[in-house]
Protein backbone atom coordinates (compact mmCIF):
# COMPACT_ATOMS: atom_id res chain seq x y z
CA UNK A 1 0.00 0.00 0.00
CA UNK A 2 2.21 2.60 0.91
CA UNK A 3 4.87 1.36 -1.80
CA UNK A 4 2.03 2.31 -4.46
CA UNK A 5 1.61 5.52 -3.10
CA UNK A 6 5.20 6.76 -2.87
CA UNK A 7 5.31 5.53 -6.73
CA UNK A 8 2.96 7.65 -7.33
CA UNK A 9 4.67 10.25 -5.44
CA UNK A 10 7.34 9.82 -7.62
CA UNK A 11 5.23 9.98 -10.41
CA UNK A 12 3.93 13.26 -9.36
CA UNK A 13 7.22 14.28 -8.35
CA UNK A 14 7.88 16.09 -12.07
CA UNK A 15 5.76 18.79 -11.15
CA UNK A 16 5.00 21.05 -8.12
CA UNK A 17 2.05 20.31 -5.51
CA UNK A 18 0.77 23.36 -7.44
CA UNK A 19 0.96 22.12 -10.50
CA UNK A 20 -1.15 19.10 -9.33
CA UNK A 21 -3.09 20.65 -7.56
CA UNK A 22 -2.05 18.71 -4.95
CA UNK A 23 -4.36 19.96 -1.84
CA UNK A 24 -0.91 20.74 0.28
CA UNK A 25 -0.39 23.69 -2.50
CA UNK A 26 -2.78 25.63 0.17
CA UNK A 27 -1.05 26.96 2.67
CA UNK A 28 -4.36 26.70 4.52
CA UNK A 29 -4.21 23.28 4.55
CA UNK A 30 -0.62 23.01 5.75
CA UNK A 31 -1.34 24.77 8.35
CA UNK A 32 -4.52 22.99 9.45
CA UNK A 33 -2.14 19.73 9.49
CA UNK A 34 0.14 21.54 11.64
CA UNK A 35 -2.26 22.41 13.70
CA UNK A 36 -4.10 19.56 13.55
CA UNK A 37 -5.20 16.54 16.25
CA UNK A 38 -1.18 16.16 17.11
CA UNK A 39 -1.19 19.16 18.79
CA UNK A 40 -5.01 19.60 19.86
CA UNK A 41 -5.18 16.33 21.34
CA UNK A 42 -2.42 17.65 23.79
CA UNK A 43 -0.38 14.39 22.71
CA UNK A 44 2.29 16.37 21.59
CA UNK A 45 2.65 20.49 22.98
CA UNK A 46 2.30 23.30 20.86
CA UNK A 47 5.39 24.87 19.73
CA UNK A 48 4.40 27.73 21.38
CA UNK A 49 4.35 26.36 24.88
CA UNK A 50 7.37 24.43 24.74
CA UNK A 51 9.18 27.61 24.24
CA UNK A 52 7.41 29.46 27.05
CA UNK A 53 8.57 27.26 29.42
CA UNK A 54 11.88 28.42 28.32
CA UNK A 55 11.01 32.35 29.12
CA UNK A 56 11.23 32.26 25.10
CA UNK A 57 7.93 33.38 23.94
CA UNK A 58 7.03 35.54 22.46
CA UNK A 59 10.55 35.26 20.09
CA UNK A 60 12.21 38.27 19.49
CA UNK A 61 14.48 39.24 16.79
CA UNK A 62 18.35 39.67 18.06
CA UNK A 63 20.65 41.99 15.85
CA UNK A 64 19.82 41.56 11.62
CA UNK A 65 22.62 39.38 10.53
CA UNK A 66 21.32 38.11 7.11
CA UNK A 67 19.13 39.28 4.26
CA UNK A 68 17.73 36.02 2.76
CA UNK A 69 16.65 37.17 -0.47
CA UNK A 70 14.32 34.32 -2.89
CA UNK A 71 14.82 35.40 -5.75
CA UNK A 72 12.16 33.10 -7.53
CA UNK A 73 10.77 29.40 -7.12
CA UNK A 74 11.72 28.78 -10.50
CA UNK A 75 13.87 25.36 -10.22
CA UNK A 76 15.24 22.67 -12.75
CA UNK A 77 14.84 19.82 -10.20
CA UNK A 78 11.74 19.03 -8.25
CA UNK A 79 13.66 17.43 -5.51
CA UNK A 80 11.10 15.06 -3.16
CA UNK A 81 11.69 17.71 -0.09
CA UNK A 82 11.71 20.82 -1.42
CA UNK A 83 10.14 23.29 1.13
CA UNK A 84 9.50 25.55 -1.68
CA UNK A 85 7.82 23.23 -4.21
CA UNK A 86 9.70 24.85 -6.73
CA UNK A 87 10.27 23.10 -10.19
CA UNK A 88 10.41 24.43 -14.14
CA UNK A 89 6.85 24.97 -13.89
CA UNK A 90 6.74 27.94 -11.24
CA UNK A 91 6.67 31.22 -12.59
CA UNK A 92 6.69 33.51 -9.73
CA UNK A 93 9.98 35.39 -10.21
CA UNK A 94 11.16 38.42 -8.78
CA UNK A 95 11.21 41.52 -10.95
CA UNK A 96 14.20 44.06 -11.51
CA UNK A 97 11.63 46.25 -9.66
CA UNK A 98 11.28 44.93 -6.61
CA UNK A 99 15.63 43.95 -7.17
CA UNK A 100 16.22 47.77 -6.83
CA UNK A 101 13.90 47.86 -4.14
CA UNK A 102 16.28 44.98 -2.21
CA UNK A 103 19.38 47.04 -3.73
CA UNK A 104 18.05 50.09 -1.39
CA UNK A 105 18.25 47.86 1.32
CA UNK A 106 20.89 45.99 0.77
CA UNK A 107 22.95 49.29 0.49
CA UNK A 108 21.42 50.39 3.76
CA UNK A 109 20.79 47.83 6.08
CA UNK A 110 23.87 46.46 8.69
CA UNK A 111 23.75 42.56 7.89
CA UNK A 112 26.85 41.52 6.95
CA UNK A 113 25.56 38.41 4.74
CA UNK A 114 23.28 38.69 1.82
CA UNK A 115 22.15 34.90 0.87
CA UNK A 116 20.23 34.62 -2.56
CA UNK A 117 17.89 31.51 -2.45
CA UNK A 118 15.15 29.73 -4.80
CA UNK A 119 14.03 27.88 -6.64
CA UNK A 120 17.45 28.09 -9.10
CA UNK A 121 18.62 31.99 -8.15
CA UNK A 122 20.31 31.23 -11.53
CA UNK A 123 17.12 30.76 -13.76
CA UNK A 124 15.77 34.53 -13.03
CA UNK A 125 16.22 36.91 -16.29
CA UNK A 126 18.24 39.41 -13.88
CA UNK A 127 20.20 36.80 -11.66
CA UNK A 128 23.60 38.36 -12.84
CA UNK A 129 22.75 41.90 -13.50
CA UNK A 130 21.58 41.60 -9.36
CA UNK A 131 24.55 39.98 -8.67
CA UNK A 132 26.95 42.36 -10.06
CA UNK A 133 24.91 45.28 -8.71
CA UNK A 134 24.90 43.63 -4.57
CA UNK A 135 28.23 42.72 -5.14
CA UNK A 136 29.37 46.20 -5.07
CA UNK A 137 27.61 46.98 -1.70
CA UNK A 138 30.53 45.88 0.48
CA UNK A 139 28.69 43.23 2.06
CA UNK A 140 30.83 40.63 3.83
CA UNK A 141 29.48 37.11 2.87
CA UNK A 142 27.59 37.34 -0.17
CA UNK A 143 25.86 33.43 -0.94
CA UNK A 144 24.16 32.04 -3.41
CA UNK A 145 22.62 28.95 -2.90
CA UNK A 146 23.50 27.19 -5.98
CA UNK A 147 21.91 23.72 -7.11
CA UNK A 148 25.09 22.64 -9.01
CA UNK A 149 23.03 20.66 -11.58
CA UNK A 150 21.94 24.29 -12.59
CA UNK A 151 25.68 24.91 -13.77
CA UNK A 152 25.35 22.08 -16.29
CA UNK A 153 21.52 22.37 -17.37
CA UNK A 154 22.32 24.69 -20.37
CA UNK A 155 25.45 26.39 -22.10
CA UNK A 156 24.51 29.31 -20.90
CA UNK A 157 25.10 28.41 -17.16
CA UNK A 158 28.44 27.07 -17.98
CA UNK A 159 30.02 29.99 -16.88
CA UNK A 160 29.12 30.45 -13.18
CA UNK A 161 31.95 29.18 -11.76
CA UNK A 162 33.89 32.51 -13.53
CA UNK A 163 31.19 34.65 -12.39
CA UNK A 164 30.83 33.26 -9.13
CA UNK A 165 34.68 33.86 -8.81
CA UNK A 166 34.55 36.77 -10.19
CA UNK A 167 32.51 38.43 -7.94
CA UNK A 168 33.74 37.03 -4.92
CA UNK A 169 30.42 35.03 -4.28
CA UNK A 170 30.06 32.13 -1.08
CA UNK A 171 28.78 29.32 -2.63
CA UNK A 172 26.45 26.98 -0.96
CA UNK A 173 25.41 24.43 -2.84
CA UNK A 174 23.03 21.10 -1.41
CA UNK A 175 24.45 17.34 -1.84
CA UNK A 176 22.35 15.08 -0.27
CA UNK A 177 24.85 12.23 -0.08
CA UNK A 178 28.20 10.82 -1.13
CA UNK A 179 26.49 8.05 -2.71
CA UNK A 180 24.77 8.14 -6.15
CA UNK A 181 21.36 6.22 -4.77
CA UNK A 182 20.45 8.51 -2.20
CA UNK A 183 21.10 11.57 -4.04
CA UNK A 184 18.78 10.76 -7.00
CA UNK A 185 16.06 9.05 -4.86
CA UNK A 186 15.82 12.68 -3.37
CA UNK A 187 16.57 14.94 -6.15
CA UNK A 188 15.93 12.80 -9.29
CA UNK A 189 18.26 11.02 -11.87
CA UNK A 190 21.27 11.65 -12.90
CA UNK A 191 21.18 14.52 -10.03
CA UNK A 192 24.41 13.20 -8.36
CA UNK A 193 26.61 12.91 -11.38
CA UNK A 194 25.79 16.31 -12.33
CA UNK A 195 26.45 17.76 -9.28
CA UNK A 196 29.95 16.07 -9.03
CA UNK A 197 31.01 16.91 -12.09
CA UNK A 198 29.77 20.84 -11.17
CA UNK A 199 31.80 20.56 -7.60
CA UNK A 200 34.71 19.80 -10.11
CA UNK A 201 34.10 22.91 -12.26
CA UNK A 202 33.78 24.89 -9.07
CA UNK A 203 37.18 23.03 -7.50
CA UNK A 204 39.19 23.89 -10.91
CA UNK A 205 38.66 28.10 -11.00
CA UNK A 206 39.96 27.51 -7.06
CA UNK A 207 36.78 26.87 -4.80
CA UNK A 208 36.63 25.02 -1.89
CA UNK A 209 40.10 24.59 -1.43
CA UNK A 210 41.12 23.84 1.83
CA UNK A 211 43.59 27.18 2.13
CA UNK A 212 41.46 29.70 -0.21
CA UNK A 213 39.40 31.89 -0.35
CA UNK A 214 36.81 31.22 -2.84
CA UNK A 215 34.12 29.55 -0.26
CA UNK A 216 32.31 26.46 -0.91
CA UNK A 217 30.47 24.98 1.58
CA UNK A 218 27.72 21.65 0.73
CA UNK A 219 24.10 21.26 2.67
CA UNK A 220 23.03 18.05 3.72
CA UNK A 221 19.61 17.46 4.22
CA UNK A 222 18.27 13.96 5.08
CA UNK A 223 16.92 11.82 2.14
CA UNK A 224 13.84 10.88 4.50
CA UNK A 225 11.62 11.01 7.31
CA UNK A 226 14.81 10.53 9.86
CA UNK A 227 16.75 13.83 11.26
CA UNK A 228 20.50 14.26 10.58
CA UNK A 229 22.99 13.72 12.67
CA UNK A 230 26.28 15.50 14.19
CA UNK A 231 27.20 17.58 11.53
CA UNK A 232 30.84 17.43 12.06
CA UNK A 233 30.35 13.83 11.69
CA UNK A 234 28.71 13.75 8.62
CA UNK A 235 31.52 16.55 7.28
CA UNK A 236 34.13 14.06 7.90
CA UNK A 237 32.79 11.57 5.90
CA UNK A 238 31.39 13.28 3.07
CA UNK A 239 34.85 14.98 3.04
CA UNK A 240 36.75 11.58 2.71
CA UNK A 241 34.24 9.60 0.37
CA UNK A 242 34.31 12.99 -2.08
CA UNK A 243 38.17 13.10 -1.93
CA UNK A 244 38.70 9.73 -2.37
CA UNK A 245 36.17 9.11 -5.02
CA UNK A 246 36.40 12.59 -6.95
CA UNK A 247 39.16 14.37 -5.66
CA UNK A 248 36.88 16.87 -4.76
CA UNK A 249 37.41 19.56 -2.16
CA UNK A 250 34.99 21.75 -0.33
CA UNK A 251 34.79 23.69 3.18
CA UNK A 252 31.95 23.14 5.55
CA UNK A 253 28.45 20.71 5.51
CA UNK A 254 25.69 22.44 6.72
CA UNK A 255 23.22 19.95 7.81
CA UNK A 256 19.47 21.22 7.91
CA UNK A 257 16.62 19.50 8.95
CA UNK A 258 13.73 19.16 6.74
CA UNK A 259 10.82 20.79 7.62
CA UNK A 260 7.48 19.38 7.73
CA UNK A 261 5.85 21.43 5.17
CA UNK A 262 5.07 21.87 1.41
CA UNK A 263 6.64 19.13 -0.44
CA UNK A 264 8.76 17.10 2.10
CA UNK A 265 5.26 17.39 4.26
CA UNK A 266 3.36 15.51 1.11
CA UNK A 267 6.27 12.94 1.50
CA UNK A 268 5.69 12.50 5.22
CA UNK A 269 1.76 12.06 5.30
CA UNK A 270 2.10 9.59 2.37
CA UNK A 271 4.66 7.27 3.45
CA UNK A 272 2.54 7.25 7.17
CA UNK A 273 6.20 9.37 8.84
CA UNK A 274 4.08 11.99 9.85
CA UNK A 275 3.20 11.37 13.41
CA UNK A 276 6.53 9.34 13.93
CA UNK A 277 8.39 12.59 12.41
CA UNK A 278 7.05 15.48 14.62
CA UNK A 279 7.67 13.03 17.68
CA UNK A 280 10.99 12.98 16.84
CA UNK A 281 10.96 16.76 16.35
CA UNK A 282 9.27 17.29 19.48
CA UNK A 283 11.72 14.87 21.50
CA UNK A 284 14.38 16.46 20.14
CA UNK A 285 13.79 19.84 21.06
CA UNK A 286 16.89 21.32 22.11
CA UNK A 287 16.49 25.21 24.28
CA UNK A 288 19.93 25.94 23.19
CA UNK A 289 18.80 25.51 19.76
CA UNK A 290 15.87 28.23 20.12
CA UNK A 291 18.32 31.26 21.55
CA UNK A 292 19.97 31.12 18.13
CA UNK A 293 17.50 29.89 15.96
CA UNK A 294 17.88 31.86 12.70
CA UNK A 295 15.06 34.21 12.62
CA UNK A 296 16.56 35.72 15.53
CA UNK A 297 19.03 37.39 13.26
CA UNK A 298 17.37 36.84 9.53
CA UNK A 299 14.64 38.34 7.37
CA UNK A 300 13.55 36.72 4.49
CA UNK A 301 12.27 38.85 1.43
CA UNK A 302 10.20 37.00 -1.25
CA UNK A 303 9.90 37.24 -4.93
CA UNK A 304 7.56 39.44 -5.03
CA UNK A 305 8.86 41.62 -1.84
CA UNK A 306 6.59 40.98 0.79
CA UNK A 307 9.10 40.49 4.38
CA UNK A 308 9.05 37.09 6.11
CA UNK A 309 11.34 35.41 9.19
CA UNK A 310 12.54 33.25 7.45
CA UNK A 311 12.36 31.17 4.15
CA UNK A 312 10.03 28.46 5.64
CA UNK A 313 7.70 30.60 7.41
CA UNK A 314 7.81 32.30 3.40
CA UNK A 315 6.57 29.45 1.85
CA UNK A 316 3.81 28.82 4.80
CA UNK A 317 2.68 32.48 3.89
CA UNK A 318 3.16 33.72 7.39
CA UNK A 319 3.95 37.22 6.88
CA UNK A 320 6.05 39.17 9.34
CA UNK A 321 3.60 40.53 12.34
CA UNK A 322 4.67 44.21 11.64
CA UNK A 323 3.94 47.17 9.66
CA UNK A 324 6.75 46.86 7.91
CA UNK A 325 5.84 44.18 5.97
CA UNK A 326 7.10 45.22 2.35
CA UNK A 327 10.47 45.39 1.41
CA UNK A 328 9.63 49.40 -0.22
CA UNK A 329 8.48 49.99 3.46
CA UNK A 330 11.34 48.11 5.08
CA UNK A 331 12.64 49.58 8.56
CA UNK A 332 15.24 48.45 10.75
CA UNK A 333 13.76 49.69 14.10
CA UNK A 334 10.11 48.64 13.06
CA UNK A 335 11.13 44.94 12.28
CA UNK A 336 13.26 44.62 15.11
CA UNK A 337 10.44 45.34 17.40
CA UNK A 338 8.13 42.40 15.96
CA UNK A 339 7.23 38.75 17.48
CA UNK A 340 8.20 36.29 15.60
CA UNK A 341 5.82 34.28 13.60
CA UNK A 342 5.85 30.56 14.72
CA UNK A 343 3.63 27.55 14.46
CA UNK A 344 4.65 23.82 15.04
CA UNK A 345 7.26 23.37 11.71
CA UNK A 346 9.79 25.62 14.29
CA UNK A 347 10.25 22.31 15.87
CA UNK A 348 12.35 21.39 13.21
CA UNK A 349 15.01 24.12 13.57
CA UNK A 350 15.28 23.58 17.11
CA UNK A 351 15.99 19.62 16.96
CA UNK A 352 18.56 18.13 18.24
CA UNK A 353 21.98 20.75 17.53
CA UNK A 354 19.47 22.89 15.58
CA UNK A 355 18.91 23.54 12.04
CA UNK A 356 19.34 26.87 10.31
CA UNK A 357 20.14 27.85 6.74
CA UNK A 358 23.85 28.13 7.58
CA UNK A 359 23.32 24.62 9.59
CA UNK A 360 24.07 24.05 12.93
CA UNK A 361 23.34 26.21 15.45
CA UNK A 362 23.57 25.07 19.16
CA UNK B 1 -6.73 -3.64 24.02
CA UNK B 2 -3.71 -3.75 21.89
CA UNK B 3 -4.49 -7.08 19.68
CA UNK B 4 -0.63 -7.08 18.72
CA UNK B 5 2.32 -7.92 21.19
CA UNK B 6 4.71 -5.46 19.90
CA UNK B 7 2.89 -1.68 18.94
CA UNK B 8 5.75 0.33 17.27
CA UNK B 9 4.20 3.63 19.07
CA UNK B 10 5.25 2.01 22.72
CA UNK B 11 9.31 2.79 21.15
CA UNK B 12 8.39 6.54 22.09
CA UNK B 13 7.46 5.23 25.44
CA UNK B 14 10.59 3.31 26.25
CA UNK B 15 11.53 6.31 28.93
CA UNK B 16 7.85 5.51 31.01
CA UNK B 17 9.67 2.28 32.29
CA UNK B 18 11.36 4.73 34.74
CA UNK B 19 7.93 5.68 36.81
CA UNK B 20 7.87 1.96 38.17
CA UNK B 21 11.40 2.17 39.25
CA UNK B 22 12.78 5.53 39.02
CA UNK B 23 16.56 4.55 40.63
CA UNK B 24 16.71 1.36 38.03
CA UNK B 25 15.49 3.03 35.04
CA UNK B 26 17.80 5.67 35.37
CA UNK B 27 20.75 4.05 35.84
CA UNK B 28 20.17 1.80 32.99
CA UNK B 29 19.52 5.54 30.59
CA UNK B 30 22.57 6.66 31.59
CA UNK B 31 24.29 3.76 31.34
CA UNK B 32 22.89 3.50 27.70
CA UNK B 33 23.45 6.97 26.50
CA UNK B 34 26.82 6.20 28.20
CA UNK B 35 27.67 3.40 25.97
CA UNK B 36 26.73 5.01 22.79
CA UNK B 37 28.79 7.90 22.98
CA UNK B 38 31.57 8.21 21.36
CA UNK B 39 34.88 6.24 22.76
CA UNK B 40 37.62 4.13 21.75
CA UNK B 41 34.94 2.92 19.06
CA UNK B 42 32.97 5.85 17.24
CA UNK B 43 29.34 6.59 17.93
CA UNK B 44 29.13 5.26 14.13
CA UNK B 45 30.69 1.97 14.44
CA UNK B 46 28.64 1.16 18.26
CA UNK B 47 25.38 1.66 15.70
CA UNK B 48 26.32 -1.01 13.59
CA UNK B 49 27.18 -3.25 16.08
CA UNK B 50 23.67 -2.37 18.03
CA UNK B 51 21.65 -3.03 14.60
CA UNK B 52 23.45 -6.23 14.45
CA UNK B 53 23.09 -7.22 17.42
CA UNK B 54 19.31 -6.15 17.26
CA UNK B 55 18.59 -8.40 14.75
CA UNK B 56 20.18 -11.50 16.91
CA UNK B 57 17.64 -10.68 19.69
CA UNK B 58 14.90 -10.26 17.42
CA UNK B 59 14.31 -6.79 18.98
CA UNK B 60 11.43 -5.21 16.73
CA UNK B 61 11.87 -1.69 18.56
CA UNK B 62 15.55 -2.12 18.23
CA UNK B 63 15.78 -2.82 14.18
CA UNK B 64 13.04 0.43 14.25
CA UNK B 65 15.52 2.54 16.29
CA UNK B 66 18.53 1.85 14.64
CA UNK B 67 17.89 1.42 11.25
CA UNK B 68 16.60 5.18 11.26
CA UNK B 69 19.90 5.56 13.77
CA UNK B 70 21.96 4.51 10.87
CA UNK B 71 20.21 6.66 8.49
CA UNK B 72 20.62 9.78 10.45
CA UNK B 73 24.42 9.08 10.96
CA UNK B 74 24.50 8.60 7.20
CA UNK B 75 24.91 4.93 7.38
CA UNK B 76 24.55 3.00 3.88
CA UNK B 77 21.76 0.65 3.25
CA UNK B 78 25.38 -1.84 1.86
CA UNK B 79 26.86 -1.04 5.38
CA UNK B 80 23.61 -1.78 7.12
CA UNK B 81 22.83 -5.00 5.73
CA UNK B 82 26.91 -6.44 5.92
CA UNK B 83 26.46 -5.71 10.09
CA UNK B 84 23.27 -7.40 9.95
CA UNK B 85 24.96 -10.42 7.99
CA UNK B 86 27.80 -10.49 10.86
CA UNK B 87 24.96 -10.73 13.32
CA UNK B 88 23.72 -13.76 11.81
CA UNK B 89 26.77 -15.28 11.23
CA UNK B 90 27.78 -15.26 14.34
CA UNK B 91 24.13 -16.46 15.39
CA UNK B 92 24.44 -19.39 13.02
CA UNK B 93 27.89 -20.03 13.85
CA UNK B 94 26.58 -20.39 17.39
CA UNK B 95 24.45 -22.92 16.35
CA UNK B 96 27.03 -24.73 13.76
CA UNK B 97 29.67 -24.93 16.42
CA UNK B 98 27.37 -26.93 18.59
CA UNK B 99 28.04 -30.04 15.94
CA UNK B 100 31.14 -30.16 17.09
CA UNK B 101 29.05 -31.25 20.48
CA UNK B 102 26.98 -33.81 18.53
CA UNK B 103 30.11 -35.20 17.27
CA UNK B 104 31.44 -35.94 20.07
CA UNK B 105 28.70 -37.11 21.61
CA UNK B 106 28.08 -39.49 18.42
CA UNK B 107 31.23 -40.97 18.72
CA UNK B 108 31.29 -41.49 22.42
CA UNK B 109 28.04 -43.40 22.05
CA UNK B 110 28.97 -45.28 19.05
CA UNK B 111 31.01 -48.54 19.36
Amino acid sequence: MTQSILTDIKKAAKKSLKANQNVLASTQKQLEILNGELFEDGELPYFKDKIAKNGMFPLKPKKLEVLQINVGYMCNQVCGHCHVDAGPDRKEIMTRETMEQCLAVIQNTGAHTLDLTGGAPEMNPHFRWFVEEASKAGIKDFIVRSNLTIILANKKYHDLPEFFKKHNVHVVSSMPHYTRGKTDKQRGDGVFDKSIKALQMLNQVGYGMPDGDLRLDLVYNPSGAFLPTDQSAMEHDFKKALKEDFDIDFHNLFAITNLPISRFLDYLIASDNYEDYMYSLVEAYNPAAVENVMCTNTISVSWDGWLYDCDFNQMLDLKVASKAKHIKDYNDDVLSNRDIVISQHCYGCTAGAGSSCQGSVA
Amino acid sequence: MSKSYYDPADLRKFGKITEWSEELGNKFFDYYGKVFEEGALSAREKSLIALAVAHVVKCPYCIDAYTKDGLQRGITKEEMMEAVHAGAAIESGATLVHGVQMMNKYEKLSM
